[in-house]
This record gives C-alpha cells, sequence and structure tokens, in this order.
C-alpha cells in the first residue's frame, strides 16, 4: 500500500491511434496526484489503464507496465475484474443504477459479489455515505431512487458507491465537470478528506482544482507525458515552455 | 397543419374504433358465461361456449413463450456484447428476414419438422410454430433495449469490480426491463391472433385438451372454423370469439403498459 502506483512505458491505442505514448510516472500513495491537459490529449486513457478500463472499449489495447504495490496490472493471468475491486473508479457523470434506490446502489459492489448478510451490508453503506459526505442528507431517503438525488448529490453517491467496496486506489475522472461551484467544492473538500486514506488520481479541466487539491500533477498533451512533478512547482515555475503556454491560457 | 396532423391521427385510430365497435355490436350478444365455461355443442345444438379454445389459446401462448421468450432474449443478450461482427450481422438480418416470413409458412415449417416425425398434429407443434414467430421479435427487441442502456452504467459497474455476466445479470437486463417487457407482451399479442401456422399444427379440437402431443383447439382457429360454416349460431359464437381474442390482447397490451412503468425503470 506505501508503494503507490508506478507506471513504465505505458502505450494505448484505440484501433491503429496511438492516444499514449511512453507514458512514465510515479503516483504518491495516500496523496493526490492531478493530471491535466486540454481535451484530447489521453489523460481519461490515461487514468482508465490503471484499472484496466481502457480494454472495455472494443479494439482498444494497452502495452506497458502499471505496479501496484510491486505487481504490474497488465503481468497475465492478472484477473481485471480483481484489479478494478482494488483500483475504484469515478466518472465525469454521476451514473447511479438507475433501477436501484440509493441504498441499493451503494451497496451494488459488495451485494452483487455475493454479500448477502443485512447487518454487514447496512454498515458498509452508512460508512461509505459517511466517508463520501452524504449519509446525513439521504440518511431518510436511502429507499428512494438515486436518480431522484441532485447532481451534486449524485455524484456523492457514485462516490460511495465506489468507496463501499473498500478499494485502494481511487480514479476520478473529471468528477466535478457537470456541477454547480458549490457542489464541486463539497466534492474538492470530500477529496482532501479522502486522500488520509486514499491513493486519489483525480482528471481535471480545471487548473485551480488541480492547484487547489494535488500535491503533484502532471501534464498531457497530445498523449505525452509533457511535465510532472509537485504541483506547486509545476504551476508556479514550470520547466517545459509546453506546460507554461497551457497553464497561461495561451491555447488548449 | 395541425388539422391535417389530427385529422390523419384520428384516421389511424378510426379503423380500430370502428372494428372494436362493430365486434361489440355483432358479439357481444354471444358472450356469456357459457361462452367462457362450456366445451361447443354439437351441430345443430343452440348454446355452448369455446372455454376449450380460450384455454388452449392460453396453453399454446404458455408453450411458445417457454421455447421462445429465453432464446430470444438470451439471442438478443448476445447480440449486444458479443464483440463478433459478423455472427451477429448475420443473426440480425437471419432474424429481420425471419419476421418478415408469412406466418402460414412457419405453419408448414412446424409441420415438416414437429408434426411429420411425431406422425399427429400436437399442442406442441403449434407452440414450436408461435415461438418461432415470437423470436425475432423477442431477439430484436431485446437488442434495441440493451443498446439503449447508457455505456456510462455498464462502467460504473465494471469499475466495482464486477464480471462481466453479472454486470449483464444485475444492471444491464434490469435497466432494460421495461423495454424488453414491452417487446414479449408485443410479441405475445401477435402470436395470440395467429391463425394460419396452427392450421396444420395444433389442428384444432372439439374438447378439452388431453396432452401435448395431441392436438389443441385454439380461439383463431375455433373462429375462422365458425365463421366459414353455414349456421348462424355459429356465426354468432365466431364473433364472439373475436371479440374475446380482441379483449385479450388489448388486456395483455394493458398490462404490458402499466408493468412498463416501473418505479425505478428507466428505458420505455
Amino acid at each position: 500500500m506505501a508503494d503507490g502506483i508506478l507506471v513504465k512505458d505505458l502505450n494505448a491505442w484505440f484501433g491503429t491511434l496511438h492516444v499514449l505514448r511512453d507514458i512514465g510516472l510515479a503516483i504518491a500513495p495516500k496523496a493526490v496526484t492531478a493530471i491535466i491537459g486540454p481535451s484530447g490529449c489521453g489523460k481519461s486513457t490515461f487514468i482508465r489503464c490503471l484499472n484496466r478500463m481502457h480494454e472495455v472499449v472494443p479494439s482498444a489495447r494497452v502495452s506497458g507496465t502499471v505496479l501496484v504495490e510491486g505487481a504490474d496490472l497488465y503481468a497475465p493471468g492478472v484477473d481485471p475484474v480483481e484489479v478494478r475491486r482494488k483500483i475504484g473508479m469515478v466518472f465525469q457523470r454521476a451514473n447511479p443504477f438507475p433501477t436501484m434506490s440509493a441504498f441499493d446502489n451503494v451497496a451494488a459492489g459488495l451485494r452483487l459479489a455475493g454479500m448477502r448478510n443485512r447487518a454487514v451490508l447496512n454498515d458498509a453503506v452508512e460508512r461509505a455515505l459517511t466517508h463520501a459526505a452524504l449519509w446525513d442528507e439521504v440518511k431518510d431517503r436511502l429507499d428512494k431512487p438515486g436518480s431522484s438525488l441532485s447532481g451534486g448529490q449524485q455524484q456523492r453517491l457514485c462516490i460511495a458507491r465506489a468507496l463501499a467496496v473498500e478499494p485502494e486506489v481511487m480514479l476520478m475522472d473529471e468528477p466535478c465537470s457537470a456541477l454547480d461551484p458549490i457542489a464541486t467544492a463539497k466534492i474538492e473538500e470530500l477529496i482532501l478528506e479522502l486522500r488520509k486514506d486514499l491513493t486519489i488520481v483525480i482528471v481535471t479541466h480545471n487548473m485551480q482544482q488541480a492547484a487547489r487539491v494535488s500535491e503533484a500533477t502532471g501534464f498531457f498533451l497530445l498523449g505525452e507525458l509533457v511535465e510532472f512533478g509537485v504541483t506547486r512547482e509545476l504551476f508556479t515555475n514550470p520547466r517545459d515552455k509546453r506546460t507554461e503556454d497551457y497553464i497561461t491560457g495561451r491555447f488548449g | 397543419m395541425s388539422a391535417l396532423t389530427a385529422g390523419s391521427a384520428l384516421a389511424v385510430v378510426l379503423p380500430l374504433i370502428l372494428l372494436f365497435g362493430f365486434l361489440l355490436h355483432q358479439g357481444a350478444s354471444a358472450v356469456n358465461v357459457d361462452f367462457f365455461i362450456r366445451l361447443p355443442k354439437p351441430v345443430g345444438e343452440a348454446g355452448g361456449g369455446m372455454a376449450n379454445a380460450i384455454v388452449g389459446s392460453l396453453i399454446l401462448i404458455a408453450l411458445a413463450g417457454a421455447l421462445g421468450l429465453p432464446l430470444g432474449i438470451l439471442g438478443g443478450v448476445y447480440l449486444t456484447e458479443s464483440r463478433d461482427r459478423r455472427l451477429p450481422w448475420l443473426i440480425r438480418f437471419v432474424a429481420d428476414v425471419l419476421n418478415g416470413i408469412p406466418s402460414i409458412v412457419i405453419g408448414i415449417f412446424a409441420y415438416t419438422v414437429v408434426v411429420l416425425p411425431m406422425r399427429r398434429f400436437s399442442a406442441l407443434a403449434g407452440g414450436v410454430a408461435l415461438a418461432v414467430i415470437m423470436l425475432p421479435i423477442v431477439l430484436r427487441t431485446t437488442e434495441e433495449m440493451m443498446r439503449l442502456v447508457p455505456a456510462s452504467l455498464r462502467e460504473a459497474a465494471l469499475a466495482l469490480g464486477l464480471p462481466e455476466w453479472k454486470v449483464i445479470l444485475r444492471v444491464v437486463l434490469p435497466t432494460a426491463r421495461a423495454g424488453i417487457i414491452t417487446g414479449v407482451m408485443v410479441a405475445i399479442a401477435r402470436v395470440a391472433g395467429e391463425t394460419a401456422p396452427l392450421l396444420f399444427t395444433a389442428f384444432g379440437n372439439r374438447f378439452w385438451h388431453q396432452r401435448l402431443d395431441q392436438p389443441i383447439a385454439a380461439l383463431p382457429l375455433q373462429i375462422f372454423a365458425y365463421a366459414i360454416a353455414p349456421y348462424d349460431d355459429w356465426h354468432r359464437q365466431a364473433w364472439a370469439g373475436a371479440l374475446v381474442l380482441i379483449a385479450l390482447v388489448f388486456l395483455v397490451s394493458l398490462a404490458a403498459r402499466i408493468a412498463t412503468r416501473g418505479r425505478y425503470s428507466a428505458v420505455r
């Protein structure tokens, strides 16, 4: 757990389109790492490679190594299902299961994996919702459909759903891009809280957000990792001209 | 313009209203308790009912459903989930062709593969014929409805560390449930009224059915037989049969509408 994630020579394709080129970086444990870059630079693809979600898309391909706790996710014989159980993910748009209540949404990961014990489920759901700073808002509405909550609540419900299976790493793919500033602030607070227990990698379009929540930041451009370093330094004193152009708003 | 569209919409439902009114007018007088609980009387005797045909139709629909629904739904799941390109394309194409084949031809098919080897007309043969008619409808609606389930839900479930089959079974299928049920109801309504494929498979029976390998009565068959007979009393019963059949289909459709208004259903 203390090893974080070590990415080496990571390449990814969609069909013949080479979307990630020779990515290498080390993600610190129990810290927030932000990935920034213009649309289409491969940053979403990059985090989808960290829990083997990239290969879900037909024609998608990956090469390279991603070491988590020293074990390569892409070694032969590794079950992607096991990988995803340890490395959770939150998506751009809140996507609660529409056929399930708020409670069932959060319980889904455990219940569908075979957990039947009601007391264990109740406990896990309360813990996950509390962890996601949503318990007080929804504890009286647990039997209502997850889709009846507000946008920000739905996103936190999805975070709770991902937390309930107790992952070690949480990947967040622009989790606030569909939310208003108040809901965004809540999610950011939550991220700062979660980092005490989890390794977090967050993709964001919003550079202020990266500056606010992350310790380390990587700047992606056209499928390459241009610069990776301590967030404050990357934003105040970028080493690469392209990083400087991007963070000063000259393109992107 | 709006008058034109409204007029067209009215013209579409007018035949149905007229048909239903006409059926009510002609058949309502012969619909009574006897009609639902009695067997047909011998030629020349008044009264009797179509109880055997009503039960027979229900048995045939159940048989067709038992054979056609699992195949159709599982096949639809395959069509959505398969990563292969050629085989699903071929299956889709064949299913669409099958959907357009005249039902009498499907009757001949069931006659050839079930009636001839068994050397007798049977409920089973009728069920097979109706199942073949249901298959492409159920297959294609299942596929379409599963495709309507947003990819984001699938990804969310996969990202929870669930194996693909569980994602399909517990997240994708339930989300598409309402739409699939509608497709199933459409298929049932369709086969409930089929006559041609039953002529030389289920064959018809003037008595209570005994076993699945024996001929069985069905409402459309009974209506056909009574309508072309030379007796006024039988004509009235044929009208009544048609009315009951339509009411049956109507009730099934209504049940489908209510079933699709499920609390959490997303795809309608």
